[in-house]
This record gives structure tokens, C-alpha cells and sequence, in this order.
């Protein structure tokens, strides 16, 4: 599946949050979505899944309007993490998984042995089924996250969208759950992924999106779009470059300063 | 009610509910048994279905009965619309007044009492508060129509709560006599005595639509756990979702305000005794809340009945009376484990 997003521009409570963004997501494909906080990515998220119709531009997947695919097909096909993990209820970690299935599910069937492979595959990707049986709430903000990736995880659709996977998360997980979005990547799936952490960005992601002010102002290789000057300008940091292990590192430094 | 423990795997949701809906049929037997006059239950029986006009066929079919059947059907309204309130909202403290039908609902019964109508025309009173409930939602569908939120319902609900109580206070202010206004109070507090066969098939349709409406809301209210965008993200309209909501809540409860007043804490606190029984699943939670409402208004309106007080207590103190303990319960339970 394709997904395109042409002149893309919305405006929440009169003030323009998005504007003329254009980009395409590809299958097999790790893309970050970086930039300062309040550039617009979350925003820019949620219009690539379907969940705030844009005021302008056009949103095509393999060609059909999101009006015309319909919510169920669409939600068969997006999977999308939201920031924070906030549950109304103590469900247990399984059970907030297998909520992932739902789009799956026909009126009034129970989980299959599909669904059941789906969340138990998903609960050991995400490093979550020592604690399946735990209440959301008992869990640290880290073990949280991991349960609410997995459930992303288990709609098993052509394209995963999170926002902030990392936030909360010790150094191991969130290497591990960047392997694991490059992985997810790697079988076939297009990822898009919101980053703060700019090291992880620049080494684990095939392609970077730059937001900045409501604007896309670089897209490409990631080496590319995180260049000294855009760096400056748009997060007004300057930055260590090297290589390690044979991949690249980027280590944002100190405040820019133009004197 | 049994309350089933907080461990993770608690009993499989067809059993439970083979056990609510056996522990239902019981107190609805209970209900048809307890009365005021002593009644042969079994030659009731036979000569109601021989169709002998007995006076034990018609103490059976024109008291006992309809008595039994409208508090399971009130029941079942109240605890299947709290709890899928409670779902929408995200809020174990959200009941079915909370969007206003009842309290609209029980003005609109009010006004036929008031303006005298309810003493010329049969059903006028439980119409008059299907009339107040359809008002009510509509103006909610006018806002939904508009784009409105799950906060919008609720300070709409808050408004329509406010008005409603003020006009039917207005109505008791402007009573022509003390004894219309006694009236008016004890028929808002509640009580299935004196109802007939009438009011059941009057409630009986509207209920049974209310209820598919509601229990069609289960895995949409599932999917809210996660809140609004993973629900919507999931394929769940979440407008459709409200207007199913409101309108399934609006016929259960409108219609069960009209034909037997305003019971309160039954959609409050059943909801919250039985979610430990499903894991917490704000779907799964619909159906043995049904039950469990029925349940509890049955139990409640036999215990009045077996009470040595005469006249016998309203329905609606008595279920506040069992109700307000749980609620502090709920409250301390709350408070604790938000240290």
C-alpha cells in the first residue's frame, strides 16, 4: 500500500498547525518524523492516520480518499500509537493487546487462534509477556509503553504510525524497540516513527522527515537533513559526528551560538 | 449480589453470566412469590394459564406480575445504561442521569401530572416522561449533530439536569393543592406498586431497542479504554458510537423514569460491583451489569415489601439507601489507590 499526503494544511482553534506538507510513505521503509516540540509532528501523524481530516491539501491511500476506504479498512490497515499511556480501566497487559485485534474482529466473534498468535507474537516482540496478566496500571511508565507498542504491534497492518515510542523508556528498550521498528520495517511494513532522541533518528532511520513551525523543511537520508545548519536553525543546537560500529553517530552537543 | 475477587483470571464471561441470569430468575421468583395478601402460588399459576378467572389468576397476572417484570426491566435499563456511561465517559462516577434524560424524563412526568391529564387520560403519566426523555435527546443529537464532544454531552447533561429539576421544583412551587404536591414528591422518588400489565408493554419495546443500541456499544467502548484517537484508530465512529450511546441510554432510561419514576445509584454503584467479575472490560461489562441491576432492583422492592412499614417505602429511597454506603466505599477505594 501507498500512502500520500499532497499540500497537507489544518488549523486547530483558528491557528495553522500544518502547512503545505507533502510526503509519501513507503513500504519497508523506517521514516522518523523530527523537530522541535510544537513543530506540528503529532499533528502531522494523526492526518497520516486518518484521525483529524486536514482543512486542505489531499490524503491518498493506494489512491482512495480515507472517506472512501472507510474507518474499519483503514483501521486495518494503520496501526497508530499515541503518546502517553493513560488506560481508563486496570485491563490486564494481554487484554490491552488484544484490543489491537479489534479491527479484525467480526460483530460479536470472539478472538481466534489468529488473534491469540497475533498478541502473543506481539507480547514477546515488545519484551512484554513476562507481565501479560498484570493490571496497566501496576506497571512502570516504561513496562506501559512497551504493552501499548505491542498492541500496536498487534493489528499487524501495512503501516505502523507512533509517537514517541521511546518517551519513558530505559537505554535498553529503547534501543531494543528501534531494532524492533526496524525489523517491523524490514518484514514489509512502512513505519513512521516520532523522535526526540536525534542519535537514535540518525542511526536507526532509513529516511528523516524535519518539521519545523507547521512546515516540512527537509526530508531524505538522515545524515542530509540533520546537517550542521539545519541543526542550528531549526533545533539551535550544534552537534558531535562520528561512527561507531559502522553506523553513524550524531550527538547533540550545546546550544548554538551564532557569535 | 456476590462480589467476585480482584485476581487476574476471574470466572469466564459465560458463566458469570449464567449465574446472573440464574441468580436473576431466582429474586424474579422471590418478587412473584412476597406480597400483601397470601396467594397460592400454584393454583395462581394454573388458573391463569387455564385462563380461569380466579381472583389468585388475578391477583397474579394484574399485581404480582406486572410488578416483577417492570423492576427487571427497570433494573436491567439502569445498570446496562450506568455502565455503558460509565464506559463513554471513562468514569467510574458517570451514571444514567448524568446526560440529563431522566431528570428530563421525570419533569416531563411531572407536567402530566400537574397539568391534570394524568387523572383523564390512562398512561398519561408514563407518556408524559417518554415525551420529557425524546425532548432531552433530541436537543443531545442537535449538539452531537454539531460536532460535540464527550465533555459538551456532559456540561449539556449538567444544564438540562439543572433545568429540569428547577421546572419540576417550579411545578411543586405552583401546586394547586398540598396534596398535588405530595403526590408529585412521592411519585419522583420512585416505586413499582400499582402498575400494570399496561405500563410493561408501554416500556417493553422502547426498552428492548434501548438495550440493542447499548449492548451494540461493547467493543467500541472496549477500544475507549485507550482513549478517543487509538479508539478511533481502531475503527470505532466515535459519534456514531455517542449517538448510539445517548439515544440506547435515552430509550432504556427515559422509559424506565416514565413507568416507574426516578431510581437512583442502581446505574451508579451495579456497574462498579461487577467489574471485578470481567476483568474490567468496559464491554463485557454491559450485560452482567444488565443483570446485576435487575437483580438488585428486584431484591430491593421485595426487601420493601417484607419491611414492617406501612405505607411501604419508595423504591427510589430504598435503592439510595443500599446505594450511598457503596458510593463512599467507592470513594475511600478510589482515594486509596490514588496514593
Amino acid at each position: 500500500m501507498t500512502v500520500e499526503a499532497r499540500a497537507l494544511a489544518v488549523s486547530l482553534g483558528g491557528k495553522p498547525v500544518l502547512q503545505e506538507v507533502d510526503l509519501a510513505l513507503r513500504p519497508g521503509e523506517l521514516l522518523g518524523l523530527v523537530g522541535p516540540n510544537g513543530a506540528g509532528k503529532t499533528t502531522l501523524l494523526r492526518l497520516l492516520a486518518g484521525l483529524l481530516p486536514p482543512a486542505s491539501g489531499s490524503l491518498r491511500y493506494d489512491g482512495e480518499s480515507p472517506r472512501a476506504l472507510g474507518r474499519q479498512a483503514l483501521a486495518r490497515r494503520i496501526a497508530y500509537l499515541a503518546q502517553g499511556g493513560d488506560t481508563a480501566w486496570p485491563l490486564s497487559a494481554e487484554a490491552v493487546v488484544g484490543l489491537g485485534r479489534l479491527p479484525h474482529r467480526r460483530p460479536f466473534a470472539g478472538p481466534s487462534r489468529a488473534d491469540q498468535a497475533a498478541i502473543d507474537h506481539a507480547l514477546e516482540a515488545c519484551d512484554a509477556a513476562p507481565f501479560r496478566d498484570r493490571p496497566l496500571g501496576t506497571l512502570s511508565g516504561g513496562e506501559r509503553r512497551r504493552v501499548l507498542l505491542a498492541r500496536a504491534l498487534a493489528v499487524e497492518a501495512p503501516y505502523l504510525l507512533a509517537d514517541e515510542p521511546l518517551a519513558g523508556l530505559d537505554p535498553l528498550h529503547q534501543i531494543e524497540v528501534m531494532e524492533l521498528l526496524r525489523r517491523t520495517a524490514r518484514r514489509g511494513a512502512g513505519v513512521v516513527v516520532v523522535l526526540h532522541d536525534l542519535t537514535l533518528a540518525a542511526r536507526f532511520c532509513d529516511r528523516l522527515a524535519l518539521i519545523d513551525r507547521g512546515r516540512l523543511v527537509a526530508e531524505g537520508a538522515p545524515a542530509e537533513v540533520l546537517d550542521d545548519e539545519r541543526l542550528a536553525a531549526v533545533f539551535g543546537v550544534t552537534a558531535f559526528r562520528g561512527r561507531h560500529d559502522g553506523e553513524p553517530l550524531l550527538l547533540p552537543w550545546r546550544a548554538y551560538s551564532s557569535g | 449480589m456476590r462480589r467476585a475477587g480482584r485476581g487476574p483470571s476471574p470466572l469466564p464471561p459465560s458463566l458469570l453470566l449464567a449465574l446472573l441470569g440464574l441468580a436473576l430468575l431466582a429474586v424474579f421468583a422471590l418478587s412473584v412469590a412476597v406480597g400483601y395478601a397470601p396467594l397460592d402460588l400454584g393454583a395462581a399459576f394454573g388458573d391463569l394459564l387455564a385462563g380461569r378467572e380466579s381472583l389468585p389468576a388475578l391477583v397474579l397476572r394484574e399485581l404480582r406480575l406486572p410488578r416483577a417484570m417492570l423492576g427487571a426491566l427497570v433494573g436491567f435499563s439502569l445498570g446496562l445504561s450506568g455502565a455503558a456511561l460509565q464506559g463513554l465517559l471513562r468514569n467510574p462516577l458517570a451514571e444514567p442521569g448524568v446526560i440529563g434524560v431522566s431528570s428530563t424524563a421525570a419533569f416531563g412526568a411531572v407536567l402530566a401530572f400537574y397539568s391534570g391529564l394524568s387523572a383523564s387520560v390512562a398512561l398519561a403519566l408514563p407518556l408524559g416522561g417518554i415525551a420529557g426523555a425524546v425532548l432531552a435527546t433530541l436537543l443531545l443529537f442537535i449538539l452531537l449533530g454539531r460536532g460535540a464532544g464527550t465533555t459538551t454531552l456532559i456540561l449539556a447533561g449538567v444544564a438540562l439536569n439543572s433545568f429540569a429539576g428547577a421546572a419540576t421544583s417550579l411545578a411543586l412551587n405552583l401546586a394547586p393543592n398540598p396534596y398535588a404536591a405530595l403526590e408529585i414528591v412521592f411519585w419522583l422518588m420512585g416505586s413499582l406498586a400499582d402498575r400494570s400489565l399496561a405500563h410493561v408493554l408501554l416500556a417493553l419495546p422502547l426498552m428492548l431497542v434501548g438495550w440493542a443500541l447499548l449492548l451494540s456499544t461493547a467493543p467500541a467502548l472496549d477500544a475507549l479504554t485507550l482513549g478517543e484517537d487509538t479508539a478511533a484508530s481502531l475503527g470505532v465512529d466515535l459519534t456514531w458510537l455517542r449517538v448510539r450511546l445517548i439515544g440506547g441510554t435515552a430509550l432504556a432510561v427515559g422509559s424506565a423514569v416514565a413507568v416507574a419514576g426516578a431510581i437512583g445509584f442502581v446505574g451508579l454503584v451495579v456497574p462498579h460491583l461487577l467489574r471485578p467479575a470481567v476483568a474490567n472490560r468496559p464491554g463485557r461489562l454491559l450485560l452482567a451489569s444488565g443483570f446485576g441491576g435487575a437483580i438488585l432492583v428486584l431484591l430491593a422492592d421485595t426487601a420493601l415489601r417484607l419491611a414492617p412499614i406501612r405505607p411501604e417505602l419508595k423504591l427510589g429511597v430504598v435503592t439510595a439507601l443500599i446505594g450511598a454506603p457503596f458510593l463512599f466505599s467507592l470513594v475511600d477505594r478510589m482515594r486509596r489507590e490514588a496514593r
